[in-house]
Parts: structure tokens; C-alpha cells; sequence
């Protein structure tokens, strides 16, 4: 088990390293930061002095090696944009990110999983056949214009919540947290579910697609047979059997609604890594973007492998030791 | 029931004038520091002028005002004395004296990491000097007639405060200014909270707190006006304009700004320009952008009233040189350029080219308002006019790199003259390129005439502004009117939102500056 971990985190290492240099290499050629950071009005002079004050009058070989100097220390570069550390002006950012992706699992997770169960259950109803169609819409609109629909039927006519923007935020564990007042979470409700759509269509028809396929099995006919509740069947027998496959989606779904919530944020103003990440790729802003990719890769190896180790413990006969061969 | 009803009346009133006293605008690109000094963006500038003032204010039309400074004048060619506003105090209560001029100048270049740094206003000084504790004598290298205007770019901080660096400005510890709003929050990507300043020399802030709001998309920034959940917004797309000009909860204020779309040529390459092609889209040695002929013919194939009404909805004016005529050192002759496909087919053909050629027009597509719809008009006129035109769209990110390179033939790009007069494109755009007198910094065409050089140059060294005016017109006469160098669209007209009650004075700088909006009187 722990030389399986080991094995993993080594592999991570290189990982990071390949994407560093594709990252950074992919940056060089798109375009020259110079020219979209100084004021147009600038001339030669100051061009060259922006230059050089950033290290980019260096050849490019020179400007990696220094940059993966750097990196082993610990330090991804200093901003062009921020003049500050790059990976803090991401962990800076990471809280507004995170809190939104948390609401959003938890909305689709905890709507998605009984809304695919009662669809699975009773296939032919009316109420199930709704769900379905809704899943559909959740699965097929773009996430910018229902973005754009919530603020117009929310904000604008309705007058119930905040258009954009991230309420007041409260100190919890040293990070800055909005989402636990309720002021603040009114703000969140709506990029939240904007973010939620899709996942939670995934996941209703992923559930409901589980629990159909399951319940014709031998078990769960055997579990009824034996005279068992109808609760019991579906809440431990049912249930336990259908997380699996759901386990691994909401786990690659996580890293994804973290990582790429762009879309959203852009158009809620939510001042997260997403809308970061994207204001950099404007601004060529490398040092940000670089270390943004790296945090994100990093995130999803170890999200990736956190759902291996769950798996064996949900699943006694998957042993991470066997992986070992 | 009538104590309800009296606590009500009070309840009310109370809200009412709470509400009147906070702002908050939507702002529509984010802005990256506190620091004055550190990076030269609009956004920015924007924000430090609610806190920090300039020595030479500008109004809305980027006419010169007394700032801190009461008054300043030339004593001789090199020579300008400075009289120091008296009884300004810093936010911290200490006295505004020549001290903080210096040590602002003494600052501008010496901000470490800074992307886009003031240092270029600053070095034609050559010394500074305080005569005494209100007044300042400045000496230029060699005489620099626009060194009130360099003055109104630069934001004057407390002495006290130079030795900070950055992050000290970021935090709000080294945020010390002058200006009508005092320092509250500052949180990077969401927004910037300032608090009156109860103790300005000028007229008293209108609201007790403005709160800036990042919204950089443009539906959801005039989504949060029509919600109420901010009360100012800038940068109202144009396809949002004639729905809310019906609409009762919002009143729009608009000027055309100092920007100019415009369209550059390769007139600098002999042969062999890299976009250019023979009318069957075959290579062509010859560049025949190096001919004003063929300059003056492409400028006559576009129709700048069909641009304008169509593609920019009216908001946008037909350009006929680098700024409005209210500008200093405008000409009066230069016209928009007359629609004349007949006219235009003659001039090629007397240039040589009667069938014509083909080329490539590169424009950057998240830069400009409608840039590349633009650009796309552009290349249907050319092509109806005998030049098929291909159209190749990208980033400003990959656009400006390109462009500098000299990797174009033909190119479309903007122009805002920051310091407000006409120097500042004459010299950027069709000065020749010379990195010494730092001239021709954007003229990615390689336009180069000797004889606009040299009026552009004296104008540069003219102190006299009647002299300077009638000198940079007559080298736009040359450059333009003449020869084609550049050529100009449309200016570009900059919108504002308020919520109704509100009024804002549109500004050309496209500055959205919070302490000039005025609650309208009943």
C-alpha cells in the first residue's frame, strides 16, 4: 500500500515536470507579454526596460532553466502582472474557487443521487420521464447562456438574489469563506447551481441507469425474496452497489468543476482561479498560467488517486497491492 | 397606527439617504493594483485618480485644469516653474508640499518589477529642484512643450511614502493620497472599496462609499445595472444600447473618445511584403502599398458611414485623421474620406494596377469594439473594389507580438492619444521607426517621410502651443491628407450606465472616474 502511494506521487513528479515544459514552451510561441503589458503610448525605450525588468530579454532555454531553478525551491515565479508570487496570487484565489465547486457537488450530488433513484425505480412514471427530459436540458445548454438566463429570471425580474459578485466573507480554519452566512451564500446559490446543471445531470441518468441494470440482478431479487424491506433493499443493498461507478464519475467531475469553472465565474464575476486563469491567458501573463496548470495537475493526480484508495474501501475484492503487478 | 406610520416615514428616510450615499460601479477590466506607479493600464489609472491626485488635472474633454499644481509656466525653453497648490493635506494630515513632487519623481523609475512603468513621462526631466515649500522648478534635457501633459499622468504620492514597495500599496498601508476618496478594501480580481475623504480641498465627495465591482463580461455587467445591484456601469456593449435608451431605470451618458480604429499598410518593404499576392493569389515581388496611390484608392473603397451604422449601431463617428477636430493640434482640412469605388478603381489602375492584387488583413478580435466585424466590412469593400481581401482574426495576445514583428501586410489596429493632443500619434504611428528618439514605437507599416519627420520633430521642441498646434496639423496634413500613411476609420464612442437619478459626464480618456457623478436634482 504505501510503496503503491510512493510509486504514485514519484510518477506524479514527472507529470509535472512534462507539463511545465509543454505549458511554458506552448506560452513562448503564442506571443511576447511585452507588448501587452506596457502602455501602448511606451516607446522603445521602456519596452526594452519592461523586458529586461521581467527577464524576457533572456533566449528562452535560459528563461525555463531559471524558471525550473526556481520551481524545486518551491517558487513558480513572480506574476508579470501581480509583481507577487504566482502560486500566491492562485492560493489567494483557491477559497472563492473551492467553496463554489463544494456547493455545486453538493447540490448535484445530493439532488442527482434520489432524483436517478426514483427515475430508476419507476421508469414509466410521469415524474420520472420529467426528470429524464430536464436531464436532458441540464446536459445540453451552454453553461454562459443559462448562466445568463439565472441573472436575467433571478436577479433582474425576480429581484431574489445578487446578479455577480461574492458576498461578505467570514474567517473559517484561516481561510477567508463566504458561503457560511447567509448573505454570503445567496451570492454563491446562483453560479453554484449554474455550475451544478450539468454535473447533476450526469449524475440522475448515471444513477438511474445503475439502478436499472441492478435491479434485475439475482441479488436484489434474493434480498426481496428473503422478505426484506423495500427500504432496506434499496438504501444498503442497492445503493451500495451503485456508488461505485458513481464514485469514480464524481471524482473526476470534482477536479473538472474546480479546475474549469471559467465559464461560470467569468459571467457571475466570481473572483475565483477560473476568471484568474483566464485574465492571464489574455494578458500572457506566464509565471500565473504555468503555475496554474501545475496546481491544477497536481490536483487531479491526487484526486485520482484518493478515489483508488476509496474504491478498495467500498469494494473488498478491488486490492490496491494486485495494481502493484 | 400614527406612531407606525411616523416610524415608518423615519425608517424610510433613513434607507433612502443611506442609499444615496454609497455607489457601487461596475467596472469592465480588472484591475491589478493600488500602487500609482506600478503598471500604467487604464483600469488602474482610473482607480488612483479617486485617491491620489496629479499635479494638472483634465477635464472631460482632456483640457488642462489646475491640480495640485495652482499654476505652472515655461520661464524659458528648458525651464518651467511649478506653484504648488497651498492647504492640501494628505489623508494622514500631514501638509502637501514640494517634498512629495520630488519624491514621485524620484519613485516613477525605480518601481521594481513594473510591466508598464510612468518612467516614460518622466525622462525628459533632466532635474527637480523645490524653490520653496510650494513651489517646483523643473529642467527638461531639451524642450518638451508636453510636459504639462506628461504632468497629468503622474500621480503624486507623500514622501512619506516612497520608500514603500508594492505589496505595501496592495495591503492599503502606503495609500496615501489627496484625492477625494481614502483607501477601504482592496481584494485582487473582485473589488475596491473607497471611503470619502470628509477633508478635500475640492468639491466635497457625493457619496460616503463607492464600491468598485469587477464584472469583465459585458452582459452580466449590464445584467447587475438592470438589478440594482450596482448603480454605474462603463463600457455598455453596443448591442445592448438601443434597449436601454427605452429603459426607465437607466440613463446612458456617451462621447466619442480619443481612440481611432485605423488601418496601417506595409509601406516600409521594397518587395516581397508577406501578405501581399497577385489578383489570382499567386506571389507577387512588387508591394504596391509603397505607393500613396494605391493607399489613397483603398481608403476611397471604404465606405465609413455603412461601418458606423451598421456594424457599430451609430456608436462611433467616420474618422478622417488620428482625433476629433476639438482636439490640440488637430487639422481642419482632413474629412473623413469620401466613398468612391469609381474614383478608387481609376487611381489603381493609374498606379499600375488594374486588376488589382490580393492581400491579407490581420486584426486582433477581443481588443476593440467589433474589431473583427470591422475588419471583416473592410475586406468586402476591398474586394468589391478590385483587391480580394482575406480577413485573418486573433487575439491581441498573438496580435501585437505579430504585428511588431512586422509578420503583416496590411493590419487593423486602435489609437488612444493618452496625453489628449496630436503628438502622440504623429510621433507612435507615422513617425519612422527610430528606437533613439524613441519615434515610430507602433508604426507597424514602416511609414516613413522625411518631411513628417521633421515637422513632428519640430513640433516636439515648440513650446509656443498656437505654433506646436498649427505644425503637428500640418504634419497630419502630410501624413494623412497627403500621402495616406495611416487609414482612419472611426473613432470609437465610449458608453457609459447610470441608474436614473445619477449623472456622468462622459469622458474622452475613457476613465471612469466615480467622484464626478452627480446625483440629479429633483
Amino acid at each position: 500500500m504505501t510503496v503503491y502511494v510512493l510509486r504514485r506521487l514519484a510518477q506524479t513528479l514527472l507529470v509535472l515536470f512534462v507539463t511545465s515544459g509543454l505549458v511554458f514552451g506552448g506560452l513562448y510561441l503564442v506571443g511576447d507579454p511585452v507588448e501587452i503589458l506596457v502602455n501602448p503610448q511606451a516607446d522603445q525605450e521602456e519596452r526594452a526596460r519592461t523586458a529586461a525588468a521581467l527577464g524576457l530579454d533572456r533566449p528562452a532555454l535560459e528563461q525555463y532553466w531559471i524558471f525550473l531553478k526556481g520551481a524545486f525551491t518551491g517558487d513558480l515565479g513572480k506574476s508579470f502582472v501581480f509583481g507577487r508570487s504566482a502560486l500566491e496570487v492562485i492560493i489567494e484565489r483557491m477559497p472563492a474557487t473551492l467553496e463554489l465547486a463544494f456547493l455545486a457537488m453538493v447540490m448535484s450530488v445530493g439532488l442527482g443521487i434520489p432524483l436517478g433513484l426514483y427515475a430508476g425505480l419507476r421508469p414509466h412514471g410521469l415524474a420520472a420521464r420529467s426528470i429524464m427530459a430536464g436531464s436532458i436540458l441540464g446536459f445540453s445548454l451552454p453553461t454562459f447562456w443559462v448562466g445568463l438566463l439565472l441573472i436575467m429570471v433571478f436577479a433582474v425580474q425576480l429581484g431574489w438574489l445578487p446578479s455577480t459578485g461574492r458576498g461578505p466573507t467570514t474567517e473559517f480554519l484561516g481561510v477567508q469563506v463566504s458561503i457560511l452566512t447567509w448573505e454570503g451564500l445567496r451570492y454563491a446559490l446562483l453560479p453554484a447551481l449554474n455550475l451544478a446543471l450539468f454535473k447533476l445531470s450526469l449524475i440522475i441518468r448515471l444513477t438511474r441507469a445503475q439502478v436499472r441494470e441492478q435491479s434485475l440482478l439475482d441479488y436484489i431479487r434474493f434480498a426481496r425474496a428473503k422478505g426484506l424491506k423495500r427500504a432496506r433493499v434499496i438504501g444498503v443493498h442497492l445503493l451500495k452497489n451503485i456508488l461505485i461507478p458513481l464514485i469514480t464519475v464524481i471524482g473526476l467531475e470534482l477536479g473538472s468543476v474546480i479546475a474549469f469553472a471559467v465559464v461560470t465565474e467569468t459571467i457571475f464575476a466570481w473572483p475565483g482561479m477560473g476568471k484568474l486563469v483566464i485574465d492571464s491567458i489574455f494578458q500572457l501573463d506566464r509565471p500565473v498560467v504555468v503555475a496554474y496548470l501545475l496546481v491544477t495537475v497536481f490536483m487531479f493526480i491526487m484526486i485520482n488517486l484518493m478515489v483508488d484508495l476509496l474504491y478498495s474501501a467500498l469494494d473488498p475484492r478491488v486490492r490496491i497491492a494486485e495494481v502493484k503487478s | 397606527m400614527k406612531i407606525r406610520n411616523a416610524l415608518f416615514a423615519v425608517l424610510a428616510a433613513a434607507s433612502l439617504s443611506a442609499a444615496a450615499q454609497d455607489l457601487s460601479v461596475g467596472l469592465s477590466t480588472p484591475v491589478t493594483t493600488m500602487d500609482p506607479h506600478f503598471h500604467n493600464l487604464t483600469p488602474n489609472n482610473s482607480i488612483a485618480k479617486h485617491v491620489f491626485e496629479t499635479l494638472v488635472h483634465q477635464d472631460d474633454q482632456q483640457a488642462m485644469r489646475p491640480g495640485l499644481a495652482e499654476s505652472w509656466k515655461a520661464l524659458d525653453d528648458t525651464t518651467w516653474e511649478i506653484k504648488l497648490r497651498k492647504n492640501v493635506r494628505w489623508h494622514d494630515g500631514s501638509p502637501f508640499t514640494a517634498d512629495d513632487v520630488l519624491a514621485t519623481l524620484k519613485r516613477i523609475p525605480n518601481v521594481p518589477n513594473s510591466p508598464a512603468s510612468f518612467a516614460i513621462y518622466t525622462r525628459p526631466i533632466s532635474d527637480a529642484k523645490a524653490k520653496d515649500a510650494h513651489t517646483v522648478i523643473l529642467t527638461t534635457r531639451a524642450p518638451h512643450p508636453l510636459l504639462p501633459n506628461d504632468l497629468a499622468t503622474i500621480h503624486i504620492i507623500s514622501a512619506k511614502m516612497a520608500g514603500m514597495g508594492t505589496p505595501d500599496y496592495n495591503s492599503g498601508k502606503a495609500v496615501n493620497g489627496t484625492g477625494p476618496y481614502k483607501f477601504g478594501e482592496y481584494v485582487s480580481g473582485d473589488r475596491v472599496v473607497l471611503v470619502a475623504n470628509d477633508k478635500y480641498w475640492g468639491q466635497k465627495p457625493a457619496f460616503q462609499k463607492i464600491r468598485f465591482r469587477m464584472i469583465t463580461n459585458s452582459a452580466a455587467r449590464v445584467a447587475a445595472l438592470l438589478a440594482g445591484d450596482v448603480q454605474m456601469i462603463e463600457a455598455v456593449p453596443t448591442a445592448d444600447i438601443a434597449k436601454l435608451k427605452t429603459d426607465a431605470r437607466v440613463t446612458l451618458a456617451s462621447t466619442v473618445s480619443n481612440r481611432v480604429i485605423y488601418l496601417h499598410m506595409d509601406s516600409g518593404r521594397e518587395r516581397n511584403s508577406p501578405f501581399v499576392t497577385d489578383a489570382a493569389g499567386k506571389p507577387m515581388e512588387a508591394n504596391p502599398l509603397r505607393d500613396p496611390r494605391v493607399r489613397k484608392a483603398i481608403s476611397m473603397m471604404i465606405d465609413r458611414n455603412a461601418i458606423v451604422s451598421r456594424i457599430m449601431e451609430g456608436e462611433a463617428k467616420p474618422a478622417g485623421q488620428f482625433l476629433p477636430e476639438t482636439f490640440h493640434g488637430t487639422s481642419k482640412r482632413l474629412a473623413p474620406e469620401k466613398y468612391d469605388p469609381d474614383g478608387a478603381k481609376k487611381l489603381l489602375a493609374a498606379a499600375g494596377y488594374p486588376n488589382g492584387f490580393g492581400i491579407t488583413l490581420h486584426t486582433p478580435n477581443n481588443r476593440y469594439i467589433n474589431d473583427e466585424k470591422i475588419a471583416q466590412a473592410v475586406a468586402q469593400f476591398l474586394t468589391r473594389g478590385g483587391i480580394p481581401t482575406k480577413v485573418d482574426a486573433m487575439p491581441s495576445a498573438v496580435f501585437f507580438s505579430r504585428g511588431s514583428k512586422l509578420e503583416f501586410s496590411f493590419l487593423l489596429a486602435g489609437w488612444g492619444a493618452g496625453t489628449g493632443e496630436n503628438s502622440s500619434p504623429l510621433r507612435s504611428l507615422v513617425a519612422s521607426f527610430d528606437p533613439k528618439l524613441g519615434n515610430g514605437a507602433a508604426n507597424r507599416g514602416r511609414f516613413s517621410d522625411a518631411g513628417v519627420d521633421a515637422m513632428v520633430h519640430t513640433a516636439l521642441t515648440t513650446i509656443d502651443d498656437t505654433k506646436r498646434g498649427l505644425m503637428l496639423a500640418a504634419a497630419a496634413d502630410k501624413a494623412i491628407g497627403e500621402l495616406t500613411g495611416v487609414i482612419p476609420l472611426h473613432y470609437e464612442v465610449s458608453t457609459w450606465g447610470v441608474k436614473k437619478g445619477l449623472a456622468y459626464k462622459a469622458r474622452v480618456d475613457q476613465y471612469t472616474l466615480a467622484h464626478e457623478v452627480t446625483v440629479a436634482k429633483k
